[in-house]
């Protein structure tokens, strides 16, 4: 394998892309918000704190009430019952900016003919999808770690308790953003490759490859639904869940992505 | 250094049928020529330039590039062989330097940056390295692939359209160029519309139309078909002149075209001053003498025209 040519690959994408204003929006505007949401959040009900002292664990709803250890306050069990909603948008990033990216880098190559004398260079087939893969991914687990940090830091400072500090930075969390979040960023890119292969405009491979946020927004409904609650164990099988998927979706993009395919069947 | 053995590409539209695309196409190019590859829209041409740039892989037959086999030496032909593809494409929101630095890196370039500065330099567009290609003129987008083509200093080059599209002072500039790289002796591979431009740069001319109809050297085509022809410019015309010239040993065919004779035969360098002499002699008033030329269009146009008829009787 040549490093060189993956770096290069990665080097030209970045090079190409971020100067797209559509793409930099996504990456700088969504992770903003979906990190200012929840701490905005737990700001007011953290302001509320005096008011919500007769909040005991009998307000949280009865399926949540696992997720609470049993030295939180009422109020405290229910700020992690909403920040727990507020997970989901940090798991959302990693597949939103990898769609965004790679339906721009590769939609963007066929409609400016540019694949071909791309594919006519020594690189292969492997290390051309790698080098699009990880520069499409890359930013997107980047910005989803930084946003978490920064959400992580500023929780002292709008006087969040440190138990539910701890929770937010506990194991729960930590799987989601650290594992789960590159897991569903692997698989977004290489279904925005597949859909590429079929379409001519990025924005409808971006609107296509979103699908992935259906299993994210199927998690939020059953918490919200009270089906179930998000703890280690419904992440852990998340996690599993989503190797399978991308095992998957990795052999689509890559049965997709060769050189014959792309010069003589994509439309 | 460039060979093809019964080369057949067919794409498969379902199982069992297909499109015939490339029909066992049996070529050699020497080091050192420039071979151009003349056919209409649809022909295969592209397909061809594909396969032998091992792009797609052939259904069946083999060829060589640079002494690499197709399919299965394909990364090796990749590294030794400069493509200019049928549209430039590149990268339009980076500077023409970060263009051509790209190739440069995934051919491994020694020296990227010198290299890449021979090239601009050389095709004049150092002054805009700076510029976004989506900025330039065509012309100036093809001179910027032609060179990203370059980069790596292939001895192969395949060479799609280089010109289509192009005012005639681009074309005229990319058609020099063109003749300096095959002065340099690099062996390259010519598709090309232009007639007039393959009957100046190519060395040899391979008439395709999913497969190979006639490969020789313009003036060898020339001569196949139509033969050499010697035009006698007259004052006035005598038909009486026409039978003279008709028996004379050697002469094809005499034609009368307004104060003209036209006089097809084979060696004209001998015949000619005898048949100058009996005009002359005959009281011909000789204004000029000169050979015709038929055009590659002639022999293009002519030799598809044949191949047609013969698939109609088959």
């Amino acid at each position: 394998m040549n490093f060189k040519s993956i770096r290069t690959i990665i080097d030209k994408e970045w090079a190409e892309v971020f100067k797209n204003r559509m793409v930099l929006f996504t990456m700088i505007f969504m992770p903003l918000i979906f990190t200012v949401l929840p701490l905005v959040m737990l700001y007011f009900t953290g302001q509320e704190m005096g008011d919500m002292g007769g909040v005991g664990t009998a307000d949280v709803p009865a399926e949540f009430l696992s997720a609470c250890s049993s030295d939180m306050t009422g109020a405290e069990c229910m700020q992690i019952y909403l920040v727990n909603q507020f997970l989901l948008l940090f798991m959302m990033m990693p597949v939103i900016i990898p769609v965004t990216i790679a339906a721009y880098s590769i939609v963007g190559e066929k409609t400016t003919h540019s694949l071909e004398p791309l594919l006519a260079t020594p690189i292969s087939t492997f290390e051309l999808l790698l080098g699009k893969s990880l520069a499409a991914s890359l930013p997107a687990i980047f910005v989803g770690w930084v946003s978490f940090g920064l959400f992580i830091a500023a929780l002292p400072l709008l006087g969040v308790t440190k138990t539910v500090i701890n929770y937010i930075a506990g194991p729960t969390w930590l799987l989601a953003i650290i594992i789960a979040g590159p897991l569903m960023a692997i698989a977004s890119v290489n279904l925005t490759i597949f859909v590429s292969s079929r379409v001519n405009d990025p924005r409808t491979a971006e609107q296509i490859s979103t699908l992935f946020l259906l299993p994210i927004f199927g998690l939020l409904f059953a918490q919200l639904a009270g089906v179930i609650v998000i703890n280690v164990m419904v992440m852990l099988s998340f996690i599993g869940g989503m190797i399978l998927v991308d095992i998957g979706m990795v052999y689509l993009g890559t049965s997709i992505f060769q050189r014959e395919n792309i010069l003589t069947r994509w439309k | 250094m460039i060979e093809a053995k019964a080369l057949t590409k067919i794409f498969e539209i379902k199982k069992g049928d297909g499109i015939p695309a490339v029909v066992d196409l049996n070529l050699s190019i020497a080091q050192g020529e420039v071979f151009g590859f003349l056919g209409p829209n649809g022909a295969g041409k592209t397909t061809t330039v594909r396969m032998l740039t091992s792009l797609i892989g052939p259904t069946s037959g083999q060829a060589w590039v640079n002494g690499f086999e197709v399919g299965k030496e394909d990364q090796e032909i990749r590294r030794t062989v400069g493509v200019l593809t049928e549209h430039p494409g590149l990268y339009e929101r980076l500077s023409a330097f970060k263009n051509l630095m790209i190739y440069a890196n995934l051919h491994d370039v020694e020296n990227t940056e010198k290299q890449v500065e021979k090239y601009l330099h050389m095709l004049g567009l150092w002054s805009r390295r700076d510029d976004p290609a989506g900025s330039f003129s065509k012309g100036m987008r093809q001179k910027l692939a032609i060179a990203r083509a370059l980069l790596h200093e292939p001895q192969v080059l395949f060479l799609d359209e280089p010109t289509s599209g192009l005012d005639p002072e681009a074309a005229r500039l990319v058609r020099s160029f063109i003749e300096e790289l095959g002065d340099q002796g690099r062996t390259i591979f010519l598709c090309t519309h232009n007639l007039n431009e393959a009957d100046r740069l190519c060395n040899r001319i391979g008439i395709f139309k999913s497969r190979l109809i006639a490969v020789d050297t313009p003036a060898n085509l020339r001569q196949e078909i139509y033969g050499r022809k010697v035009v006698f410019h007259l004052r006035t015309l005598d038909t009486a002149w026409r039978n003279l010239i008709e028996n004379i040993e050697g002469v094809r065919d005499v034609q009368l075209v307004d104060q003209k004779l036209v006089v097809g035969m084979e060696d004209p360098e001998s015949l000619n001053p005898k048949i100058i002499r009996l005009l002359v002699e005959n009281g011909a008033d000789l204004l000029f003498v000169g050979e015709l030329r038929h055009s590659l269009e002639d022999i293009y146009l002519q030799t598809l025209e044949e191949e047609g008829e013969i698939k109609d009787e088959l």
